[in-house]
């Protein structure tokens, strides 16, 4: 059950989380221009604060959002849902349908505009009580909610 | 709470869609605990007016009874608002809650969300024949509905009416007209009695909870009632080492010959360890006092207490998982202690004791009770990878060595030597685990024995596990290891540094056993 292919997330994810990586990054940068045109520093040193957020402003933008998306995914079956994820930390949960609590599907502002949303599962347990899977097509989430719903539906009559 | 059937016949029947008040004199209880809230002030401001200056105490004495008659009065009004303000109602669907002087609060708890419903007495409710119900819903802490204070027959009523109810509700959806008499013929049946601790096993219990916590206790007592004593206890001890007489004190020792001095030092351990165990003794009669534990057709009943009574009844079903503990020295002469993982809080912790201090002879027909089977040793018992082992010896050991290193390199051989001992003894923890710490899997349950010098149980049922998840950092991705963690309501269960083959193979067949039944069919 672990060699199954899995799912691949909407690629607007990976621009949705770019976009929020710069609105991070993007106080600093002003911060850093403003330093360099003061000319707070002596001349040859004068755009040296720069360096600092142009690099992680690389990172945050570029690299993190893809290996992101990359290293995420899913699998539907027909009575459990396995969600992977994690750059570094990897994390691979799997939730049986019979054990969700209640569901939702969540969407931002940017997650709306980009036309994709999280579904989250809510479990009883302590551990892993709510499973999160974002950067699903929002038409997709819901159908993918329902199909949930009308599992633990069936089930429990 | 004594005689509980003869009590449950006197008392009227819980009154259904009606608002009711708490008993009356739940305001002497509140009256009382504020009281006792501002005895300390009060004598501290006393304290102070009256030594401030010559005429202040004068100046104060006419005014005495006026303010501390202003102060019962205030209190006797509060009390009594907060007495007027509140109602509960038990209704049909829920059980309702209405509080509050100015600002209002109403909580609304379904039936089918109360878990349980447990009564407690504290000292001074006790006296006066008070209970506090309680409706445990799992939310946990603070969100739980409490009833304070309602009489005794009055709680044991309420208790049996919603448990009835909350029957009712899960077996037959429209069966709150028969609940009520089923209620009156099942009221507190006497139940089995699985496990109940003596005198004499109390005591030996408490030898074990060998605590120090009197004297921290002492101190902080010292702190907060200084003004009270007649010499300034900091300046007496700041005294001890300004004027030398420490020195003195160690002068005196040193004059000792060796054998006295070795007597001294036994001495001093010996009274530290007989206040230690004194203060064990005591705190485990106060809260373990007539322990008693029953099987009640409702489920589990337990009491215990000796100035706060608690009386707990748990439904076989709600237990989620088993824990079975020890202590480093009480393992050697076969004590154990076994608890229920459940929804539900038990003063604070979210384990319910069961049996805090057993024979595993006795602790197996209790988990048998609840559906469990203890393990043994026929059981398919796996050791993690010991690469997780190997790597975590070295991330222990590795600060001491260095350290180490570093003194040794400087000339300081004696703790170096100590920092490489300490170093060897973690590394040698490590071994012991790998050789001891366990999993298995067996057709119901996932067991669990983790612990070094006092190894625990974890037992948990195959289908009341609610997701099953495979984490790696990035060490445990480069060596092949993983964390399988479930997901179980009220509690933990995890096992690290299990190879990544064997996590899975354990991940499919929990998944199985857990996708083939619905949660809600489970057994309720």
């Amino acid at each position: 059950m672990d060699t199954e292919p899995l799912s691949k997330l909407d690629p607007a994810y990976t621009t949705v989380m770019r976009i929020e990586g710069t609105l991070t990054v993007l106080p600093f940068l002003i911060g850093a221009l403003v330093l360099g045109l003061a000319e707070a520093l002596p001349t040859p040193f004068t755009w040296a604060p720069m360096i600092v957020p142009v690099l992680i402003a690389l990172v945050m933008v570029i690299l993190i959002p893809l290996k992101r998306y990359r290293s995420r995914g899913f699998h539907m079956s027909d009575d459990r849902l396995r969600v992977v994820k994690g750059v570094m930390f990897h994390a691979d949960t799997v939730v049986p349908f019979s054990r969700v609590q209640h569901l939702d599907v969540e969407q931002g502002p940017l997650e709306r505009i980009f036309g994709i949303a999280r579904l989250i599962l809510h479990t009883a347990g302590t551990h892993n009580s709510s499973v999160t899977l974002p950067g699903l097509p929002h038409a997709d989430a819901v159908a993918m909610r329902e199909e949930i719903r009308a599992h633990v539906k069936r089930e429990s009559l | 709470m004594n005689e509980p059937a003869a009590v449950t016949e006197a008392a009227p029947d819980v009154e259904m869609d009606e608002w009711l008040r708490v008993n009356p004199l739940s305001m002497m209880v509140q009256m009382a605990r504020t009281m006792v809230q501002a005895v300390i002030p009060a004598i501290a401001v006393l304290y102070g007016a009256a030594s401030s200056d010559d005429y202040g105490a004068g100046a104060f004495a006419p005014y005495l009874v006026p303010i501390l008659g202003a102060i019962i009065g205030f209190n006797l009004l509060g009390a009594w608002l907060g007495w007027v303000r509140l109602r509960y109602r038990v209704g049909e669907n829920d059980v309702r809650l209405e509080q509050g002087i100015i600002s209002r609060s109403a909580r609304s708890v379904p039936y089918e969300r109360i878990q349980d419903v447990s009564l407690e007495q504290k000292l001074v409710p006790r006296l006066l024949g008070l209970v506090e119900v309680k409706f445990e819903t799992g939310a946990g802490g603070k969100e739980e509905l409490k009833l304070a204070y309602v009489s005794e027959a009055e709680g044991e009523k309420l208790r049996e009416t919603v448990r009835a109810l909350v029957e009712g509700d899960t077996l037959a959806p429209a069966a709150s007209g028969i609940a009520a008499p089923t209620t009156q013929a099942a009221a507190e049946p006497a139940g089995r009695t699985l496990f109940a601790m003596d005198t004499a096993r109390l005591f030996t219990f408490g030898l074990f909870n060998f605590s120090l916590v009197v004297f921290a206790v002492l101190l902080g007592a010292l702190q907060q009632l200084e003004f009270l004593l007649p010499f300034d206890a900091w300046d007496y001890i700041a005294d001890i080492f300004r004027d030398d007489r420490i020195a003195d004190a160690g002068a005196l020792v040193k004059g000792y010959s060796t054998a006295a001095q070795i007597l001294a030092i036994l001495y001093a351990v010996g009274a530290v360890v007989v206040v230690g165990m004194a203060s064990g003794v005591v705190r485990t009669f106060v809260r373990d006092w007539d322990f008693r534990l029953e099987r009640t057709p409702k489920g589990f009943r337990r009491r215990r207490g000796l100035l706060t009574k608690t009386d707990v009844v748990m439904p076989v079903h709600r237990v989620q998982a088993l824990t079975i503990k020890t202590g480093w020295l009480r393992r050697r002469f076969g004590w154990h202690g076994l608890s229920f993982i459940s929804l539900a809080q038990d003063s604070g912790g979210a384990n319910h004791d069961v049996a805090p201090f057993a024979k595993m002879a006795e602790i197996a027909p209790i988990a048998n009770e609840a559906g469990f089977t203890l393990p043994d040793e026929s059981a398919d018992w796996r050791r993690a990878s010991a690469d997780y082992y190997f790597d975590r010896a070295l991330f222990q050991a590795f600060i001491p060595v260095v350290a180490g290193l570093v003194l040794g390199l400087q000339g300081f051989a004696i703790p170096a030597a100590l920092l490489f001992g300490l170093a060897a003894f973690l590394a040698f923890g490590e071994y012991y685990r790998w050789r001891f710490v366990r999993h298995a899997l067996d057709p119901k349950q996932v067991l669990s024995r983790r612990g070094w010098l006092a190894p625990g149980y974890k037992i948990a049922s195959r289908v009341k596990l609610h997701s099953v998840e495979i984490a790696q950092h990035p060490l445990a991705r480069w060596r092949g290891y993983c964390t399988l963690r479930f997901g179980l309501a009220g509690g933990a269960l995890a096992f690290e540094g299990l190879s990544l083959q064997d996590a899975r193979e354990m991940r499919g067949a929990v998944l199985d056993s857990i996708a083939a039944v619905d949660f809600a069919k489970l057994p309720r």
